[in-house]
């Protein structure tokens, strides 16, 4: 019974391809797939940017939206209808046809990257060998539709927030590509679903995640520090910086194209992590050996309303960073603790398990990362600042 | 070490998270339609015109004299000053404004409307719940909708009103006081040319 529940949407899919002709049934399986994907994760959006008013409002103790509907639950629904019925505005000197097409592009290339994550056991809708590398290169092209909204709407802010944003998502994917690469070193490969599959086991009742490894959680941090920047969100929200550029790259979109903006910018942080969850966390797999009977999607879909809880959380907490501190610390912190973390998952490959295994690659990166915090620290110099120009 | 901070910030909000689903001190929010903040005394939005006794037309203090028009800093009033003269509130003719406009959206809400009247008939209200569909008509107020009754005014504005009424109270007892004395002295002036003669017969 729990294996049916568990495989309910696989076997419903066969059932469907039962009763369409054997030449049409890699087609419709694929739109079949692309529409659960188009239905399932907006509406998370849906639920998310609900989540994050009701959440950002209770850090600072004002009740957040709580006029339509219980709680507020209709909210998105209201803002969806707003967002439709706004005028369509496009500046008179704008690139008509690049000004339409960045949030497009935008919007196709997050929910590209779904194609490759496992959402659970035998769901994953295509099973690519190079999973992980198809995951970043999509994601990389996420900057190039930021780039085209910045230019095309002739505004300098919008250019100096597309700027901004394209230097943050290009510095920050070289550490978050690093730090999962420590994970494609232990599993052996690029596939998404054999990462998952690789951590599915257990000893006893704990599983075998790769974040309960030195490296494991060091990477993981590394990764969601990256993840946070690559998606934009505070304390990397610079790009947007409501205080100093307005909205940045996207100030020139009004109705629904803006709309479209923030969906794919919420995609895109589900999308990395969902990769995240995959590469780190088990991916569908249960925490505990005893909680299997619960179907492996929710486990997927719980860790990752989780990840977006903590995400609304830093967001809640943290101040907005400053350029030079943002690129400090991708290149000077994440990026050595990145190849230090490489380092550490080679001596665990290569050192037979034990306690002994588990101090030495604690050390190994415990070390380092003290002392570049100290350094980090005492780097900063307090001085007189010098204007050459604006005298 | 690296990051306690942060964890010190998040530690921070998360006591702000839980509290206030604990606490009802930390929800400081009014929320507006359903509860309103009680309002202190001297609390002002808007000018309204003050009428004395039951008919806003007949108790209209305003005698359209455009002090107030021509004191506006952003021109938001627009008086037009009648022909005729009605009895006020005394029972003295005077002028009356036939048209008195105020375009709230243009107010600036300085009071000094206020302060140049010469005859108390312009008054700060404090009604807030201003908002129209119509962003023009709805917030040109004619002379019908910026007439409240002294009534309105007392129960707004009560210290000020009443010192408002005393003295008028007061000037309207001296314009009487005046009015008597001028009558009695023009009866007295109006008595000698009757007596004259009678006191000229004998010589």
């Amino acid at each position: 019974m729990t294996q049916f529940i568990d495989q309910i949407f696989v076997l419903g899919m066969q059932w469907l391809l039962n009763y369409v002709p054997a030449g049409a049934r890699s087609l419709v399986s694929a739109i079949v797939c692309v529409v659960a994907v188009v239905i399932v994760f907006p509406l998370l959006f849906a639920i998310t940017t609900w989540l994050e008013r009701k959440g950002l409002g209770r850090i600072q103790n004002r009740f957040g939206p709580n006029r339509v509907g219980p709680w507020g639950l209709l909210q998105p629904i209201a803002d969806a209808i707003k967002s439709l019925t706004k005028e369509d505005i496009v500046p008179i000197q704008a690139d008509h046809v690049v000004h339409f097409l960045a949030p497009v592009l935008l919007v196709a290339a997050a929910f590209l990257a779904y194609a490759v994550l496992p959402v659970g056991r035998n769901m994953v809708l295509v099973n690519l060998d190079a999973g992980v590398l198809f995951f970043f290169a999509v994601g990389s092209t996420m900057e190039l539709a930021v780039f085209m909204a910045g230019w095309s709407s002739r505004s300098k802010y919008s250019l100096l927030g597309a700027m901004r944003a394209v230097a943050q998502m290009i510095s920050y994917e070289v550490p978050m590509v690093l730090a999962s690469v420590v994970v494609i070193m232990q599993a052996g490969s690029l596939s998404t679903a054999s990462i998952v599959d690789r951590q599915a086991g257990y000893t006893g009742i704990w599983p075998h995640w790769f974040v309960f490894t030195p490296w494991g959680i060091v990477g993981f941090t590394l990764f969601m520090i990256a993840a946070t920047a690559e998606s934009n969100r505070s304390p990397f929200d610079l790009p947007e910086g409501e205080s100093e550029i307005i909205a940045g790259y996207y100030i020139e979109y009004s109705g629904f194209k803006f709309a479209l903006f923030f969906l794919g910018e919420y995609l895109g942080m589900f999308a990395t992590s969902g990769m995240a969850i995959t590469l780190f966390l088990g991916g569908w797999s249960a925490p505990l050996s005893v909680l299997t009977f619960i179907p492996s999607y929710i486990w997927f879909f719980a860790k990752l309303v989780t990840l977006i809880c903590g995400f609304i959380w830093i967001r809640g907490t943290l101040p907005r960073l400053r350029m030079d501190q943002l690129m400090n610390l991708a290149w000077e912190f994440i990026l050595p603790m990145a190849l230090i973390n490489m380092l550490v998952a080679g001596i665990w490959h290569l050192m037979p398990a034990g306690p002994l295994r588990w101090l030495v690659c604690s050390a190994i990166v415990a070390i380092p990362c003290i002392l570049l915090g100290i350094g980090l620290k005492h780097k900063k110099k307090f001085q007189v600042r010098t204007y050459r120009y604006a005298e | 070490m690296v990051g306690d901070g942060i964890l010190k910030g998040l530690a921070e909000t998360a006591r702000n998270f839980l509290g206030s689903y604990v606490s009802k001190d930390r929800l400081i929010t009014v929320q507006y339609p359903e509860e309103r903040i009680p309002q202190i005394e001297a609390a002002r939005s808007f000018p309204f015109l003050v009428y004395d006794g039951p008919d806003w037309q007949a108790g209209m203090r305003c005698v359209g004299c455009q002090i107030c028009e021509k004191e506006c800093p952003p021109k938001c009033i627009l008086i037009k000053k009648s022909a005729d003269k009605k009895p006020d509130a005394v029972g003295k003719p005077q002028f009356y404004p036939a048209v008195f406009d105020i375009d709230i959206s243009v107010c600036m809400s300085c009071q000094i409307c206020v302060e140049v009247c010469p005859f108390d008939a312009i008054k700060m209200d404090v009604d807030y719940d201003l908002g129209t569909g119509d962003r023009f008509g709805g917030l040109l107020l004619d002379k019908q909708r910026l007439s409240k009754s002294n009534d309105y005014y007392h129960h707004i504005h009560p210290t000020e009103a009443a010192a408002v009424d005393a003295q008028l109270a007061a000037e309207r007892a001296k314009v009487k006081a005046a009015a008597d004395a001028k009558a009695a002295a023009a009866a007295k002036v109006a008595a000698p040319p009757q007596t004259q003669p009678i006191s000229g017969e004998p010589k």
